[in-house]
């Protein structure tokens, strides 16, 4: 496919995350940090954001199959997963983080396991749409071109 | 005998003859020609003549020729020739009577003179009748005519001897013309013309030669005179030109101070000064700029560019520069473009927008304090349909229906001296019209305008101010762009000016450029309706203009009735009828009376809360410039959900619109764009320490802080942050996020502020020297709490563990900015 069409649909791909909510205005932040001096910024801070979300996932599961759920704990995870997703801009993992949360607090144990399953579900939602995007820069940096910003 | 006469005629026939008498001596002729048979047996001696004839030739021995006298028988006048016929040899000098003693008879000839001579003349035919005559001159007095009648002289005269062979005789012929010659017309003529002729040429010749001589003169004269005009003029403008930049350059200097003055701290009254110089010495840039393009036009070095410009962002820029002043005098200034004409064209913009800036100018100074100046920008094609079949509303224009109601001259006749009215296929002609009701041009100085210098009249300087060569500039510079430039004015009505150019035709900017240019986008409002409610159809045209350039369709209404009644009726439920706003005209508001027009509100929004719950229109308000306090007041006054300010631009447009519906997202990347300057004065070289549990939070503060040029380490947790903290330390400042494990951002900053009071004390109390901790004499590390909420709560927590101020996570821009900005300047 040629440069512009790439372009074009890059920036159509990226529209349409932030229109259904997946990403929010802190994703776009991070796309302007990167530049010629920092080429991979979005790729590094993103994969970090993965490595840490899954290793929180697998540890909430883990204490939240426990007999003796521990709130706190749980909530410090959850804490946690709130604080690199809105640093990356993963509205909707944000959203139910929040949500999880209040949910702790209120020592819903269920309600937390539905969160849980909410969480894991945007999670991954959010971590393929990420990957196609990548994947589109990618052919656009192949291509010769620059990667065209979203206003 | 018969007796004889010498001269007389011998009537002698041969029967007169009688016997010879006796003589002593006889001479009869005994042979003769035939001719002159007639003498035969004649005595020769008888005839006086003859006789004395005979005896002299005998004596003689030579020819001898008588007299002349009648002949026999022809009774001519002749003469006769007669020799002696002698028997023997004589010897050459013999005696006479030798001679005659010896001759034995005689040969005589006839000569019939008048027969001879017409025989002989018989030849001579001449168109002249020649008169011959023969005399016998042997008595030279006294001349015999022999032949011819005895005429007059007439001139010509040729003589011509005769020679019978006798020398003692002598004749001679006169031949002359019978009739004098005729004068020779034919040669007079001729030569006289040929004198004439020879003259004239002469004549000619003559004042040619002057001619030449003196246009050569003349020549020589203007060529003197020509250069020294082009000399003049290459000092003039030479002059102009040096004088010009010479103006420029302290004027330049002048108002760059003047900017640097007014950038300082100055009070109201300074500021007032400051400003006012500055404005003057701007003005007179302008006015210099004007002479040198002046100038320039005249030596003929102005080129125009060819690049492609969209006009209508012209316009708009155009608007811009007169707002303020179109807003101080009360008129309503509007730009209305014609859809037909393309988006972009190919032309030299600042040229144009010079023009139309003059034009505007002028109308905007001499229109004082009521009606309007409305610029009109139509394709020449438009205008064949003639003024009623025209489909657009603007040029259809009738008495009544203006801009703001007040009375305009007919635009028509602006144009109607042009000659070019049509556009080819690859220039298109646009016809650009501005019109005023300002005080009008005095019809005496109307033929005077466009001439450089010349003002309506003399006080129109100290009036209006102005040089008076603006239009005169703007007049060449239409030429240039092959237009045509014409008005129409009445003193007390107003002025309107319109001019042709001629443009290349531009390709269309595709959507992608437009983008990458960060224009506006027009995607944010395209296929939104609107209703726009004015009682002006013109001004309600220069709406639908400006809304239809962002991709909205309008309805017009006349008055809030009216737009009630559009609103309850229309189609009931459809999608592409929802009217997305409402841009009600303020004068529609000021003609009826304010509780009237609430009222009418009121019900028109409730009509339309009624038709589209979910997403009632926006009620806006077109008004001519207010200040923001005005505009607050009448905000709340009449509960509309944003005022929009004349003259209308796309930029206030989209700006009012984006504020009001919620559309488009802020552009952060401008904002970025500013900020990150100043941000980065700030930050610039700084030393930071991020303290966050979180990989991820780390890296992008990391990330984030070093984008302002700041070098940043992290540490992931805060007991790894307060031995960095330990005085003497390099950082300049500290991020520390709140919530950690083990030990929180309130823990950790408390711990760090009890180091670093005790070091303080300690180099307070002398213990210390201060060369030991880096010469500072007081150690406050500026520590800045990260985190997610912001809460009051935790603010009030944050002052009291010794923390400096607060920012969100993740970093958002303002704020990080303003915190740092406030802690460094205080600092």
């Amino acid at each position: 496919m040629e440069l512009g069409q790439l372009q074009r649909r890059f920036l159509e791909y990226t529209r349409s995350l932030h229109a259904d909510g997946f990403l929010d205005d802190q994703f776009s932040q991070l796309q302007q940090l990167q530049d010629e001096s920092n080429p991979d910024f979005v790729l590094e801070v993103v994969s970090l954001f993965f490595e840490d979300s899954e290793k929180l996932l697998n540890a909430l599961s883990l204490a939240l199959d426990q007999q003796t759920v521990d709130f706190k704990r749980i909530d410090a995870h959850v804490h946690q997963l709130k604080g690199s997703s809105s640093s990356i801009g993963a509205h909707r993992v944000k959203n139910v983080c929040i949500a999880f949360r209040n949910f702790c607090e209120q020592q819903n144990v269920e309600a937390c396991r539905g969160c849980l399953q909410q969480l894991k579900q945007e999670y991954y939602l959010v971590k393929t749409k990420l990957e196609t995007l990548f994947r589109l820069e990618q052919q656009i940096v192949a291509a010769g071109g620059s990667i065209p910003l979203m206003e | 005998m018969e007796t004889e006469d010498q001269t007389l005629v011998q009537d002698c026939t041969t029967e007169n003859l009688e016997p010879s008498p006796v003589q002593d001596e006889y001479a009869p002729v005994i042979f003769s020609q035939e001719t002159v048979s007639h003498i035969v047996s004649i005595d020769m001696m008888s005839g006086k003549e003859d006789r004395g004839n005979i005896l002299r030739a005998r004596a003689s021995g030579k020819g001898v020729l008588t007299s002349p006298f009648k002949l026999l028988k022809s009774n001519h006048l002749g003469v006769v020739l007669t020799f002696a016929v002698y028997k023997t040899d004589l010897p050459l000098r013999a005696a006479p009577e030798e001679r005659i003693k010896a001759t034995v008879g005689y040969l005589g000839a006839s000569y019939d003179v008048p027969s001879l001579v017409e025989k002989l003349l018989h030849q001579l035919a001449s168109k002249q009748t020649i008169v011959v005559n023969v005399y016998d001159t042997t008595d030279a007095s006294l001349p015999i005519n022999m032949y011819g009648p005895n005429i007059t002289d007439t001139g010509l005269l040729h003589i011509s001897n005769l020679d019978f062979g006798d020398p003692a005789r002598k004749h001679e012929m006169h031949c002359r013309f019978k009739q004098r010659p005729p004068l020779p017309w034919t040669a007079i003529l001729a030569s006289v013309g040929i004198l004439v002729i020879t003259l004239l040429l002469g004549h000619i010749f003559h004042a040619a030669v002057n001619r030449i001589a003196k246009v050569e003169d003349d020549f020589r004269k203007m060529e003197d005179l020509k250069s020294r005009a082009e000399a003049a003029d290459r000092a003039k403008s030479q002059f102009l030109a040096t004088v010009s930049h010479e103006i420029r350059t302290p004027m330049n200097g002048v108002l760059g101070m003047l900017q640097m003055l007014m950038d300082t701290d100055l009070d109201a009254n300074q500021q007032d000064y400051a400003q006012t110089a500055h404005d003057s010495g701007k003005d007179l840039i302008s006015l210099i700029n004007e002479v040198l393009d002046q100038a320039k036009i005249e030596s003929g070095r102005l080129e125009l560019e060819t690049v492609p410009f969209n006009l209508r962002t012209i316009l708009d820029n155009v608007l811009s520069l007169f707002s303020g002043k179109s807003c101080e005098k009360g008129i309503e200034l509007a730009v209305y473009v014609s859809y037909q004409v393309p988006e972009v064209i190919i032309g030299d913009p600042g040229r144009f927008r010079q023009t139309i800036t003059n034009l505007v100018g002028n109308s905007i100074k001499f229109t004082n304090d009521k009606g309007h100046v409305f610029v009109s920008v139509h394709v020449v094609d438009e205008l064949w349909v003639g003024p009623l079949g025209v489909g657009d509303e603007v040029l259809r224009q009738g008495p009544s229906n203006t801009l703001s109601g007040f009375p305009v001259v007919n635009r028509w006749k602006s144009w109607e001296n042009f000659k070019i009215l049509n556009s080819t296929e690859e220039k298109i002609r646009l016809l650009v019209t501005v019109e005023d009701t300002g005080v009008g041009i005095p019809l005496d100085a109307q033929s005077r305008i466009f001439t450089p210098f010349m003002q309506a009249d003399s006080s129109t300087s100290r009036t209006y101010g102005g040089t008076g060569i603006g239009l005169s500039v703007s007049n060449c510079l239409v030429n240039l762009m092959e237009g045509e430039i014409g008005f129409v004015s009445e003193p007390g009505i107003g002025s309107t000016f319109s001019f042709t150019a001629a443009f290349g035709i531009g390709e269309m900017i595709s959507q992608e450029t437009k983008w990458q240019k960060n224009e506006i986008s027009v995607s944010e409002f395209e296929g939104l309706r609107a209703l726009v409610v004015d009682g002006r159809t013109i001004r309600a045209e220069v709406v639908r203009y400006h809304l239809r350039r962002l991709g909205i369709s309008v309805d017009v209404a006349f008055s809030l009735e009216y737009a009630c009644s559009y609103i309850s009726s229309s189609c009931n439920g459809s999608e592409s009828a929802h009217v997305a706003m409402v841009l009600v005209d303020r004068d529609s508001w000021s003609i009826e009376t304010d509780p009237t027009f609430h009222n009418l509100l009121e019900e028109f929004r409730e009509l339309s809360r009624t038709k589209y719950p979910e997403c009632p229109p926006k009620i806006f308000l077109l008004s001519k410039t207010l200040s923001s306090t005005e505009c607050h007041e009448l905000k709340s006054a009449a509960s509309v959900d944003g005022i929009i300010l004349k003259p209308l631009r796309l930029s206030i447009l989209v700006a009012c619109f984006q504020e009001a519906l919620g559309i488009g997202k802020k552009k952060l990347s401008l904002s970025n764009k500013r900020k990150l300057p100043t941000l980065e004065n700030l930050l610039k070289g700084k030393r930071i320490l991020v303290v966050d549990d979180n990989k991820v939070n780390r890296r992008v503060a990391e990330g984030t802080l070093k984008k302002y040029g700041a070098f940043v380490l992290c540490v992931e947790s805060g007991k790894a942050a307060i031995p960095m903290l330990e005085p003497p330390h390099n950082f300049d400042a500290c991020f520390m996020d709140l919530q950690m494990p083990e030990m929180d951002g309130f823990e950790a900053t408390r711990q760090i502020r009890e180091m670093e009071y005790k070091f303080n004390e300690k180099i307070e109390g002398g213990e210390a020297s201060r060369e030991m901790f880096g010469n500072v004499g007081s150690w406050h590390t500026p520590i800045l709490a990260m985190t997610a909420d912001l809460i009051q709560a935790n603010n009030e927590e944050c002052m009291k563990c010794g923390m400096d101020d607060y920012v969100s996570k993740p970093f958002e821009e303002e704020q990080l900015y303003s915190a740092v900005a406030r802690f460094y300047q205080s600092g």
